[in-house]
């Protein structure tokens, strides 16, 4: 149960852990052993709260941006269909990040605190949304791999060992499959089109390729987190593991729209049955997640304003809950 | 900085008629019905539903994880309940 109302029973749970914590500890290490949920109000390690408040609340953060770029070209669709399609999908990477806000609130944080560092720019997001969406084409290219990335990292976490968080991929999961085959769609259309529609979709490609690569985040040697996540299955794979494997599946992808992936060493590997790919500019990775890509600064400013101009909507609707209320109690 | 503290929700989807509404997660709304109105938008885009319930939360009574054991101990030994307690022939049908 996802609920909060629980928080009464809660403390006495609190204080039975601070007495038995070892013997706690071995049966929810036994639980995760034996591939059993963990759920809300149960007992828990700290770090493994921590850590997956921290992985939620990102996670959905990085949906909540990630409207952004893509929310761009809503105005600016080619067709009727393209828009009703970007539109359908901006309100689903919304509601992505509801159930994950939703999920990260059964851990005991609260969805005013998330929000509040998103705002103050203290939470982190997904480095991919601090790049511009510059041409058409970048919405075919985010669809096809960003959205790609995304659906391969989250696969794996529907069995994740926390129930709620593995609840909420599952539906997100079941979504994001549409939004990247309409990306492949927009690039196959741009690839079949003119010269300079062939030109736009290479462009895109050249401009997302290298980040979307980076979404899987550091390499395993320095993944501070991997080791204990995996320990807990809140992750089932290594940082390194997950890029393989969708390079292993994107480039072909690529071949068959006749478009050039940008890494001069990219080539297929007879013995190990993987594409071999270039050097991973680190240094671009690190400068985009500590605030100095091009648009994070234009991604804040955006939800900042987003949140102050809704800011009489919600105050609205509490001040009529209220006088509601009052009418009905008096 | 903040947005109100609107209190949060539980929301139960029925997904056709015939099946019981099932808990699909949570939300946060003003009142009752923005709370199923936002159901709707959150949970019900792809027509997984033909009916909603809302709950506040707050008005939810959870039985303790860490007592279960002890609470579901009274039916642990009553496998009598259950039809394979009782070895029947197999020449004796539709029993």
């Amino acid at each position: 149960m996802y609920t909060q109302g629980l928080d009464s029973l809660g403390k006495d749970c609190l204080q039975t852990a601070s007495q038995d914590e070892a013997a706690l500890s071995a049966r929810f290490e036994a639980k995760v052993a034996r591939d059993e949920k963990i759920e809300p109000k149960e007992w828990m390690p700290d770090a493994y709260r921590r850590t997956l408040v921290r992985q939620i609340s990102q996670h959905a953060h990085s949906e909540i941006v990630g409207m952004l770029p893509e929310g761009n070209w809503i105005t600016r669709a080619p067709t009727l269909r393209r828009k009703a399609v970007l539109m359908a999908k901006v309100q689903d990477e919304g509601g992505h990040g509801m159930y994950l806000y939703s999920a990260a609130e059964t851990l005991g944080v609260a969805r005013e605190e998330m929000v509040a560092q998103l705002l103050a720019g203290t939470a982190k997001y997904s480095s991919i949304f601090n790049y511009p969406t510059l041409t058409w084409a970048d919405i075919g290219a985010i669809g096809w791999l960003v959205d790609g990335a995304a659906i391969m990292n989250q696969i794996p976490i529907c069995r994740c060992s926390y129930g709620p968080y593995a609840r909420a991929m599952v539906r997100i999961c079941r979504e994001e499959s549409f939004h990247q085959r309409q990306g492949f769609e927009i690039m196959m259309t741009l690839a079949r089109g003119t010269p300079a529609q062939r030109a736009m979709a290479q462009d895109a490609l050249n401009r997302w390729w290298w980040p979307s690569v980076m979404m899987f985040g550091p390499s395993d040697a320095d993944s501070q987190h991997t080791a204990q996540s995996m320990r807990w299955k809140i992750k089932r794979f290594t940082n390194d593991e997950l890029r393989q494997h969708f390079i292993d599946v994107t480039v072909p992808q690529a071949d068959f729209l006749k478009l050039t992936v940008p890494d001069p060493q990219l080539h297929w590997d007879e013995a190990s049955q993987h594409y071999r790919f270039g050097e991973i500019d680190w240094s671009e990775f690190h400068r985009v997640v500590k605030g100095h890509g091009p648009c994070n600064r234009e991604r804040l400013e955006a939800r900042r304003s987003a949140h102050e101009a809704g800011r009489w909507v919600r105050e609205a609707a509490s001040a009529y809950a209220a006088k509601q209320g009052a009418r009905a109690a008096a | 900085m903040t947005t109100p503290d609107w209190p949060l929700f539980e929301v139960f989807i029925r997904s056709r008629s015939g099946l019981e509404h099932k808990h699909v997660g949570s939300l946060h709304a003003v009142d009752a019905r923005m709370a199923l109105e936002h159901a709707r938008d959150v949970y019900t885009r792809r027509l997984e539903g033909v009916s909603i319930w809302v709950a506040r939360s707050s008005d939810i009574t959870a039985s303790d994880p860490l007592d279960a054991d002890a609470f579901f101990e009274p039916a642990r030994d009553k496998v009598y309940r259950h039809p394979t307690f009782y070895p029947i022939p197999e020449e004796v049908k539709n029993l």
